[in-house]
């Protein structure tokens, strides 16, 4: 198959790729670009284990395909925390123990981070019906609706 | 065989060329708009080799205009732009959440209505909505542009009257005039992110009076197609959309739908099923109509 060259900007770094044109663009991040930190649960759409941002919209990195990515900006999960400095949601998903086996917990939190910069005081039941596109088996969700609510308040007025 | 391979081409023509090079060559092609009906069934269903040609980075494809007369929507708007879009959701609400009501925030930030006209599913939720509107399909192709009526589009389960040399530009919907009102209900058995087992849409308009004077009725899930049903909007057009018109009109849905039985729902629940929305969908348009 005939690749595919993009570039595209990907934690606000510009990026050059080869894909291969069936790839996904969950493909490109994880063994194109090394960034594994956005993980495949059903490759599917279903889980939202794959959510990254594209062009500030969130999306399952599983059902877009990677030659798609060509010039656009992509965020994932590895551009959340600033250095060793945790994203207040990560930091709260940590406080209330919102994660046991953690494959869903990057999806969440970018999922999550979408949710907070485009209603910085979701309630409940906003949260819920956002987030209903993310699948944990582990948590039953009222923790990680509880550390995003946390963190909602924290970022309204910091500590 | 062949090899996968992309394209997203510049301009209407080119796409066309593309698409018509490709046909007489034996190539076959896919196009692409949001992705979430055509990567699942890359991964699943069908795992053939194809050019799958994106029509994303066409002007005429994010078209979003609201005119006296028309309102445009492009085959590529996903979704979450439809939703984000308030003098939009205030005119065609019922369209607008027929949208909304599939997939999740993610789902939405993709999905298109030009994409689940095109996957031609017997259960699409916006097809019924968009049959209540009216709306027609603006196709291109490499005889130039066609219009047709959205419920002449799809012919089967899975297919739509589009030859490979064409696609869809956009949807055409009549905007509406006067008291008119729409709805959209589908029933699934969970609050949200499911599949339809049967769905109703309707459109009508009022006079001063709160007689109906025009009326549009589609259902889906229950028929290899979604339906236009002339004789549940008959029942409605003429009269105060009392219960006595809404359960004519219920009672023409049952009566137009011939669903087969599979995990989501029997053929009985699905006749009663589809008639019980049309009931509901008519009186919440009335209310709109009304407001």
């Amino acid at each position: 198959m005939a690749k595919v060259h993009v570039s595209t900007t990907v934690n606000g770094q510009p990026m050059d790729v080869l894909v291969e044109p069936n790839d996904s663009l969950l493909d490109t991040l994880r063994d194109g670009l090394g960034l594994t930190g956005t993980k495949e649960g059903c490759a599917t759409g279903d889980c939202g284990a794959c959510s990254v941002m594209l062009d500030g919209r969130l999306v399952c990195s599983c059902l877009v395909l990677g030659a798609e990515a060509e010039g656009k900006t992509i965020d994932t999960i590895e551009g959340v925390a600033d250095g060793d400095g945790l994203h207040v949601i990560q930091q709260k998903f940590l406080e209330h123990a919102a994660l046991q086996c953690g494959i869903c917990t990057p999806g969440f939190i970018v999922a999550a981070k979408a949710l907070l910069e485009k209603n910085p005081n979701p309630d409940e039941t906003t949260i819920r019906y956002w987030l209903a596109g993310n699948l944990c088996r582990c948590t039953g969700y009222d923790k990680i609706v509880r550390a995003v609510q946390d963190a909602a308040d924290e970022l309204a007025s910091p500590a | 065989m062949g090899d996968y391979a992309y394209a997203a081409p510049a301009t209407v023509d080119s796409t066309v060329e593309l698409l018509s090079s490709s046909a007489n060559s034996g190539t076959r092609t896919q196009v692409l708009a949001g992705g979430t009906d055509v990567l699942v069934q890359m991964r699943s269903t069908d795992r053939g080799a194809r050019l799958i040609v994106d029509i994303k980075q066409l002007a005429e494809t994010n078209v979003l205009s609201v005119g006296e007369d028309e309102i445009y929507i492009g085959a590529a708007i996903p979704s979450a732009i439809l939703n984000e879009n308030a003098e939009l959701k205030g005119l065609l609400p019922g369209l607008i959440e027929s949208a909304d009501l599939i997939g999740s925030t993610q789902i939405q930030g993709r999905a298109s209505i030009g994409g689940n006209l095109c996957n031609s599913s017997p259960a699409g939720d916006t097809i019924p909505a968009l049959i209540a509107n009216s709306a027609v399909c603006h196709i291109v192709g490499a005889d130039g542009e066609r219009d047709v009526p959205v419920e002449d589009f799809v012919t089967g389960v899975g297919t739509n009257c589009m030859a490979p040399h064409e696609f869809l530009l956009g949807l055409r919907v009549p905007t509406p005039k006067g008291n008119t009102g729409d709805a959209y209900l589908r029933f699934i058995p969970r609050t949200e992110m499911d599949i339809a087992v049967a769905g109703a849409g309707v459109r009508l308009t009022l006079d001063d009076s709160g007689a109906c004077t025009a009326a549009r009725v589609g259902i889906g899930a229950v028929a290899p197609t979604a339906l236009v049903v002339s004789e549940a909007a008959d029942a409605l057009i003429g009269t105060q959309v009392d219960d006595d018109a809404l359960n004519a009109a219920a009672d023409a849905c049952s009566a137009a739908a011939s669903p087969i039985s599979d995990k989501r729902g029997t053929v009985e629940y699905r006749i009663k099923v589809v008639g019980v929305l049309c009931k509901r969908a008519g009186a919440i348009a009335r209310d709109r109509a009304k407001a």
